[in-house]
């Protein structure tokens, strides 16, 4: 489209991207400004699944807050349970038990790759092809039969406790995360060799949906974006919590900044969950699961915490204000998806509209979590 | 033009390639659960909705009426009461009540009470029509239970 020429507005089409369409996944409303199929300006609407997360944690007890954390990016929820207990942890100054930490890492990067599945096969989906969906989500199962022995949930998990986490992962788990790594890596090939070679995908994706290292900054993106944009930022390494430290892992970083670049992304960084999984099962100590001096009733001295991790989407930060008392004075979430979803307004300027669809599936985005 | 014609022919194959994937899928074990004809199997720690642990010294449950339960509920879907029997020192629980619609199976009241009163059921065909479906009765769901 010629950049210089502009429509006058009253001249340009307003179409309704959302909230209940398909591509959006979930209550995500655009609203485009449209000349012919170019977008001339895309205003994301949010809030239609406002729930008001931060106040209501404000309204209860620290430990009654856990499942709330699940429900924000449901797709990674122990990313977020992980997040929650390290704060409260901090704040309350308690070791936790080595084994429990490996308990973590291993579920919480099973879980990654559970989320980037769903991602894969919606985002294929997204550009046309049904079949890599029913793929993608047979892998999923496998990783959340695992999780669901472990946790006892398939979703919304609540799995981590603070000093540690409730339940013991036991043999039949290891050895069926072992079996899965393998027959993981074999199905990435798989992807590759259907999905990533596929002409159509390289078309839609290739060169198309910039989202520069600029960009990323000024809105202040995260994770898959940011590191397809050349930004080598990933908080488990720059800023190691729990036990990422220990292992040897790559951050894949793409500096292509299109679709593509964004989508390699995550497909590399699968083998580096798997990677890590590899590792912490390896060297899985044995010991206690939960740490000794945890208080009955949580009174976090007053002061004010924060503690930041690597979620599937970005960098989830949560900031917490305690008054000394039993209930939160403040809990401030920083979610990814939220400055993640902000960027495709300015993104997709000029682009065409089945590209922009395109640019929205790569970005991944979970809309609860952007309307927290 | 080479290059235009070689684009072609490796779209082409790229295509080819991705149908040979898929049609040799069709040939594989199916790998869903042929539900209702196949039930599908629920581990041990599964977080059903919550029920009455029966407890055999006492041919009954073991709840003492703390509390704790109700008062770790982040949605504040269970509701008891209990009363004093004459002759005895401590309540006895009389009615015990979960509202199944507004809990989300956290499971911190499993954790939270004291003798391990509760556990979690492996129920999950809850399909209803009324509201009122959902609203349980635990002492009763364990005086039904064979």
């Amino acid at each position: 489209m010629n950049a210089e020429y502009q429509l006058p507005e009253d001249e340009c089409f307003v179409l309704n991207l959302g909230p209940q369409h398909p591509s959006t996944h979930g209550v995500a409303r655009i609203k485009l400004t449209l000349d012919g199929e170019y977008i001339c300006k895309a205003e994301p609407v949010l809030g239609y699944i406002h729930r008001m997360h931060e106040k209501m944690a404000e309204n209860r007890t620290w430990p009654q807050f856990f499942p709330n954390t699940g429900r924000l990016d449901y797709l990674h929820a122990l990313a977020y349970n992980q997040n929650y207990a390290c704060l409260v942890e901090r704040a309350l100054a308690i070791e936790v038990p080595e084994r429990a930490e490996y308990i973590r890492v291993i579920t919480t990067e099973l879980n990654r790759i559970a989320s980037h599945m769903v991602w894969y096969g919606a985002f294929v989906l997204d550009l046309g092809g049904f079949t890599p969906l029913l793929y993608t989500f047979d892998d999923r199962e496998q990783i959340l039969d695992l999780l669901e022995s472990v946790t006892g949930s398939r979703l919304t998990f609540s799995y981590f406790r603070f000093g540690g986490v409730p339940n013991d992962i036991d043999d039949d788990f290891i050895a069926g995360t072992k079996t899965f790594i393998s027959r993981m890596r074999e199905r990435i090939k798989m992807y590759h060799a259907l999905i990533t070679k596929n002409v159509i995908l390289i078309n839609r994706l290739k060169d198309i949906g910039f989202i520069p290292a600029e960009m990323c900054r000024k809105y202040g993106a995260s994770g898959p974006v940011a590191r397809g944009a050349g930004i080598d930022y990933d908080v488990r390494r720059n800023e190691p919590y729990s036990i990422y430290d220990r292992f040897e892992f790559e951050i894949p970083v793409y500096h292509e900044a299109d679709s593509m670049a964004r989508y390699m992304v995550r497909m590399d960084e699968i083998l580096q969950s798997l990677r890590i999984i590899e590792q912490a099962i390896a060297t899985l100590p044995a010991g206690p699961i939960m740490a000794d001096k945890v208080p009955k009733l949580i009174r976090p001295p007053k002061g004010d915490y924060y503690h930041a991790v690597e979620t599937a989407r970005g960098r989830l930060g949560m900031r917490a204000v305690s008054d000394g008392s039993a209930i939160p004075w403040r809990l401030k979430l920083r979610t990814p998806c939220f400055s993640n979803m902000l960027i495709f307004g300015e993104a997709c300027r000029g682009m065409l509209l089945a590209d922009a669809v395109a640019l929205f599936g790569s970005l991944d985005l979970v809309i609860p979590d952007v309307d927290k | 033009m080479a290059a235009y014609i070689k684009s072609i022919l490796v779209g082409t194959w790229s295509l080819i390639a991705g149908l040979a994937i898929t049609l040799r899928f069709v040939f594989k074990p199916v790998v869903t659960c042929q539900y209702p004809h196949a039930v599908p199997k629920i581990p041990d720690r599964y977080r059903g909705h919550i029920d009455f642990v029966y407890d055999p010294a006492t041919c009954s449950h073991k709840c003492i009426v703390c509390g704790m339960c109700q008062k770790t509920c982040p949605s504040g879907c269970i509701s008891l009461e209990g009363e004093k029997l004459e002759g005895a020192k401590k309540k006895t629980l009389s009615v015990y009540q979960l509202n199944f619609t507004t809990c989300s199976l956290c499971g911190l009241c499993v954790e939270a009470c004291p003798t391990g009163a509760l556990t979690f059921s492996k129920e999950y065909n809850l399909a209803g029509f009324d509201e009122k479906e959902y609203h349980f009765d635990l002492i009763k769901r364990l005086q039904e239970r064979p």
